[in-house]
């Protein structure tokens, strides 16, 4: 088994999060994980990505090679095209609808969107619009991770005990929440 | 135990599992993890290990040597261009020997993500003249912690540990020690006055520095963190060093049919060099920085067979990743989907309800009318106010120099000329620029941006933080003109009024601009 993901995103949103919970997930399945993100500038609302590799193989390289990554998970849609040179020619993008404007020159949405759903197989999900009508609209970025758990190559279960020992010190309200966001798409 | 770890955060845990004692450090990505871990730890807390942030590089350097003196384990941890401020410090640490195990901890930023240049540290250490490694796995940067500090206890040595951006902020899994090594007692230096540098010592233990040259050498070629595998094309041999050595082996999916040398400790290790260049027609050196090994082999004689960065055959400049290092070799890799055009950058921006947005508001509008006026900046979040819509400043140099340059340039007649420095570069470089204003009583306006934090790095202590106005007061200002302003839109009008009045003043000024970062008072409720 070989899964080479980028992550992208805005600073604030929870990619590291998502990150996190995937790359205990696949250590926990026996995975050998790399797992490389820019830190630094991040809270400023500046572009996030991680770079997150999991290989029952060793792994050689911190960063996945240009037009070799299977999957991109994006919680903000400009962000999700800003990697594309990164994808595989039969890789998948799944990427949150809501766009974050903060800056002047930010492109139609429409056009962005079309571009994601050119590409056969990827996925664009009202992850905030879900996150909401659960009641928790920060678990936003747990919904999306629940979207891209099947391809992601990880048993759903092994996840789910992960977000469940990510969040127990917050309390159960908070594990229940993401629990459920975790779930949304998928049923 | 099997942990999921940051290259830097490996690297502290290995130092930790070694005997540790004191860490010591200034913030600067990609560094900063390395504290933060170690004052996250319960093993250092436990044990005591001393785990506060210093004012700067150097005073973490000497520091770190004094816990060397008494006998015990150390690491100093920074950012390259910190290792410019330690630089002193740094060079005769070399110059002392060790006592205690003393790790000088460098972590590099190629493609500057968040530096201003990108220069390589193995340079500064063999400059010093000791050894140098440089991890290419998090499993290596946990493993080499603990030989390094016997490497430096056995060579009474400090010994450089080259991080770089992607090793230190990428997670791995990696296989920790059970049970930690006891912490070194306090014992005395062998042959204490080696520490006192004295010409007539210092010419001593320079000449014994030279002469421990050849056994780093050794070193280097026994080394575990070397190795040379064979390949069968000798066409080409490749060097490469530390995590170029895994986009290598990524680009030959793990099966390289060329003989490679990786590096992973320095000074080069001949011997293995030596092999290579008998062997093989061409020579490709791929290094994460500088062409640092690469010059050391384009010697006259062998410049034509030499190829990497110098040659064009690698980029000049850059970090390299494992598409870049596959086309270097000609290799059929698939080829980067074009990005679509509508997608525009998202730079950094300050953070809504920024203080720094207010402090700027102000002091645009006080320089209004003032057509000769520069601002001075310094290295912070202000430092995007460089960037619409502010465009409020017209430097960016290095820690300190915000303070400086407006000095020199008011010395030659620019007015007027202010300065905008963050309280954590202020206690870091600018206070001995205060002092040279103050004996001259410089016509400059100098605004400390008290957000209570190192803001830039992730919301770190700030030494001087609350009390900035006593220690320019100390330094010499006159209180008269030392002001305080709150940097809030309802105070607009007022901390123009101030600002104004003191860009009038024909001597030294400082105006301390304060109210808390908003991410460091969100982390607080
Ligand atoms: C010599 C050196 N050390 C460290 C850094 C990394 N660094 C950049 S800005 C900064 C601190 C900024 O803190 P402060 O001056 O309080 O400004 P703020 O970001 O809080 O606005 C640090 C540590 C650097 N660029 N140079
Ligand atoms: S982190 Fe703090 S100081 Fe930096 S931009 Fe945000 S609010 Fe301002």
């Amino acid at each position: 088994m070989r899964k080479d993901i980028i992550l992208a995103g805005v600073g604030g949103q929870g990619i590291l999060t998502i990150a996190t919970i995937i790359a205990q997930s696949a250590l926990k399945a026996g995975f050998n994980v790399r797992q490389p993100e820019i830190h630094g500038m991040s809270q400023r609302g500046g572009a996030v990505e991680a770079h997150l590799r999991l290989s029952s193989e060793p792994i050689f390289s911190d960063l996945i090679a240009h037009g070799t990554a299977d999957l991109i998970i994006a919680l903000e849609p400009m962000e999700a095209l800003r990697h594309l040179d990164s994808l595989a020619a039969d890789g998948v993008v799944i990427a949150n609808k809501k766009p974050i404007t903060n800056i002047a020159d930010y492109p139609p949405v429409e056009d962005i969107i079309a571009e994601i759903n050119a590409i056969p197989g990827s996925k664009v999900i009202d992850a905030d619009g879900i996150a909401a009508s659960l009641g928790n609209a920060r678990s936003m970025n747990i919904v999306l991770l629940g979207a891209a758990t099947p391809f992601l190559g990880i048993d759903s279960q092994i996840l789910k005990e992960t977000i469940v020992g990510l969040f127990q010190r917050k309390g159960q309200d908070v594990v229940d929440a993401n629990i459920k966001a975790f779930e949304a798409v998928a049923k | 135990m099997k942990k999921i770890l940051l290259g830097d955060e490996a690297f502290a845990q290995g130092a930790l599992d070694a005997g540790l004692s004191g860490c010591y450090a200034y913030p600067g990505t990609p560094s900063t993890e390395i504290m933060e871990y170690i004052q996250g730890s319960a093993l250092a807390k436990e044990r005591g290990v001393h785990r506060e942030w210093s004012s700067n590089e150097k005073t973490a350097m000497e520091e770190a040597l004094g816990v060397s003196y008494a006998g015990k384990r150390a690491i100093v941890c920074m950012k390259h261009v910190g290792l410019n401020v330690a630089g002193d410090g740094f060079v005769n640490a070399a110059v002392t020997g060790t006592n205690g195990g003393l790790i000088v901890a460098v972590a590099d930023d190629p493609s500057m993500h968040s530096s201003q240049n990108e220069q390589d540290s193995r340079a500064y250490a063999q400059f010093a003249m000791i050894p140098c490694l440089e991890p290419s796995s998090q499993q290596e940067a946990y493993d080499m912690a603990a030989f390094a500090f016997d490497l430096s206890e056995k060579h009474q040595t400090p010994v450089m540990m080259r991080l770089t951006t992607r090793l230190s902020h990428s997670r791995a899994n990696i296989e920790t020690k059970d049970v930690p090594a006891p912490q070194n007692e306090r014992r005395e230096p062998e042959n204490p006055r080696r520490f006192i540098l004295l010409p007539a010592i210092a010419k001593n233990n320079v000449k014994k520095l030279c002469e421990k040259q050849a056994d780093f050498v050794k070193l280097s070629e026994n080394s575990n963190f070397n190795k040379l595998v064979w390949g069968n094309d000798t066409s080409l041999g490749i060097v490469a060093t530390g995590i170029a050595y895994n986009y290598v082996m990524e680009a030959f999916g793990g099966d390289c049919p060329h003989p490679v040398l990786k590096i992973s400790q320095y000074p080069v290790p001949k011997a293995q060099l030596a092999k290579l260049m008998g062997a093989c027609d061409k020579i490709m050196v791929v290094e994460e920085g500088a062409p640092f090994v690469e010059s050391q082999l384009r010697t006259p004689l062998e410049d034509a067979r030499i190829l990497g960065r110098l040659t064009g055959a690698l980029p000049r400049t850059g970090e390299l990743n494992p598409y870049i290092v596959a086309k270097a070799f000609k290799l059929d890799v698939p080829e980067p989907r074009p990005i679509p055009e509508l997608v525009k950058n998202r730079p950094p921006r300050l953070c809504d309800g920024c203080p720094h947005i207010n402090t700027y508001q102000a002091l645009t509008e006080a320089l209004k009318g003032y057509d000769s006026a520069k601002v001075f900046g310094d290295i912070g979040c202000y430092t995007l106010g460089a960037l619409p819509p502010f465009n409020a400043i017209s430097s960016c140099v290095d820690m300190g120099a915000s303070i400086t340059m407006a000095k020199g340039a008011s010395d030659a007649g620019i007015h007027p000329a202010v300065a905008v420095i963050g309280d954590s570069t202020f206690t870091h470089s600018g206070m001995t620029g205060i002092l040279d204003a103050v004996w001259e009583n410089s016509k400059i306006t100098v605004m400390i941006l008290d957000n209570g934090t190192t803001g830039m790095t992730g919301g770190q202590t700030s030494i001087g933080a609350g009390f900035l106005e006593r220690i320019c007061q100390g330094l010499g200002v006159d209180p008269d003109h030392i002001k305080s302003i709150v940097p809030l839109p309802k105070n607009h009008e007022e901390n123009v009024k101030t600002i104004k009045a003191e860009l009038d003043y024909p001597g030294l000024s400082v105006i301390v601009s304060k109210r808390e970062c908003i991410q460091t008072l969100k982390k607080k409720k």
